[in-house]
């Protein structure tokens, strides 16, 4: 058996995942990262997106929104807005969400001032991740 | 003497609402129960999130510039003040109004206005009349959820980067029992650095070095407005189950007070029929003694 690295996701609500995983893979600031066992301390912000982990052929997704992460004592935590597996994702409403927001841009892209656009946007982004996480079920 | 139709009444009228303030306490404490739970899942959130931002404020002491962080000359200063949105749960809601109030009255002596956000319909009701209320969030202490805390710490960090005050407390009750709620201030604006008290055993546990990604500075730069949701959520978890607790004690002490009225009612209602017996009895004696 591999080395292994503990999961912690926490979100405002309570704890999502308390694992020992063999590889955590996330949507870092720069970029997509993996962490492995024993990976040096690490401190990094984290965007909206999906975070995978694997234990040993399992692997699991979850829709993440925007927080940050920190990698310690091989030991990394998750302190993130909200967290759902992909299995729990209403698949129907991320996709109205979806359009919602693509409806929100477009306005915003000819005239209308009166939309949000940071908002619209971190809105589709959330969409987009909830339709992957569940179509990677 | 009141006639006993009329005692009679009022016993059950009595009753019925020692019934609604009983059903109320129990409401209230089960939804305490939910509250505490919310506030259990919310703590290890906090916990990390203050680790994190110690370990990081220790390492940006290179200076780097926050406008979230800047102090500067306080001219005026905005009141963030959490209250329920219902009433009947005692006098928690006019506790944490005269805080403020007395918050409010200081800062004035000093020269400074003072200017409030309300959290919670009945804190709009106790300081409107002041005529300071900048800002009214009502009706979302009943299902109140990270994004309503969200917009309320970006609503007054907007203002307090647009330079619409220069300094920002938070008063809200703090819950430490069932039994105690202790409304308190917190300073909210400028962003203070971590406390010093849990600085050292994180300290120690963070000697080795971190990769920073992006860097310190930027992380610090999303980190903070988050820091400041995770302030106006905690406000309002602990504002949310001190109003349950408040309301179970004011609901208990409104059951006994109908239960003591009720006794009291029931003697009277019984002396009353005691001397109406004893009018019919002299009555009864005094014909028969006529017909002798």
């Amino acid at each position: 058996m591999a080395q292994q690295i503990a999961l912690e996701v926490v979100t405002p609500t309570g704890a999502v995942v308390n694992e020992e995983v063999d590889i955590v893979n996330a949507p870092g600031y720069g970029g997509d990262f993996g962490v492995l066992a024993n990976h040096a301390p690490f401190l990094s912000t984290i965007k909206i997106g999906i975070l995978s982990y694997e234990i040993g052929k399992k692997r699991e997704f979850l829709m993440i929104s925007g927080g940050f992460c920190e990698v310690s004592n091989n030991k990394i935590t998750f302190l993130v807005e909200s967290a759902e597996f992909g299995h729990q994702i209403d698949v129907d409403r991320a996709m109205k969400a979806k359009e919602r927001a693509e409806k929100r841009l477009a306005q915003a892209a000819s005239h209308d001032e009166s939309i949000n656009v940071t908002r619209a946007e971190a809105a589709l982004q959330r969409a987009l991740s909830r339709i992957k996480a569940a179509s990677t079920r | 003497m009141p006639s006993l139709k009329d005692v009679k009444t009022k016993i059950g009228g009595v009753k019925k609402t020692a019934q609604i303030t009983k059903a109320m306490n129990m409401v209230a404490s089960a939804r305490l129960r939910g509250a505490q739970d919310k506030m259990e899942a919310f703590r290890p959130y906090t916990a990390k999130f203050n680790e994190a931002m110690s370990n990081l404020s220790s390492r940006s002491s290179s200076g780097g510039n926050f406008p979230l962080m800047e102090k500067r000359d306080v001219k005026t200063v905005e009141l963030v003040v959490v209250t329920s949105d219902r009433g009947l749960c005692g006098s928690f809601n006019s506790n944490i109004g005269k805080l403020a109030e007395r918050t409010m009255r200081e800062y004035e002596a000093q020269g400074k206005p003072v200017s409030f956000v309300c959290v919670g319909k009945k804190g709009f009701q106790y300081l409107k009349k002041t005529e300071k209320v900048r800002k009214v969030y009502r009706d979302i202490m009943g299902t109140f959820q990270m994004f309503n805390a969200r917009e309320i710490a970006t609503e007054v960090s907007q203002n307090f980067l647009a330079g619409g005050s220069d300094k920002v407390e938070i008063i809200f009750s703090e819950f430490r029992s069932v039994a105690v709620q202790r409304p308190t201030g917190h300073d909210f604006l400028p962003v203070q650095p971590s406390e010093a008290t849990e600085g050292e055993s994180t300290a120690a546990k963070i000697s080795g070095e971190y990769i920073y990604e992006p860097s310190v500075e930027e992380i610090m730069d999303v980190l903070q407005p988050l820091y400041l949701n995770v302030m106006i959520y905690h406000a309002m978890l602990e504002v949310g189950a001190s109003e349950h607790a408040a309301r179970m004690t004011a609901m208990d002490n409104a059951t006994n007070a109908c239960k003591d009225i009720i006794s009291k009612l029931t003697i009277l209602y019984n002396k009353a029929r005691q001397a109406a017996i004893t009018a019919e009895l002299m009555d009864i004696v005094g014909g028969a003694e006529a017909l002798k």
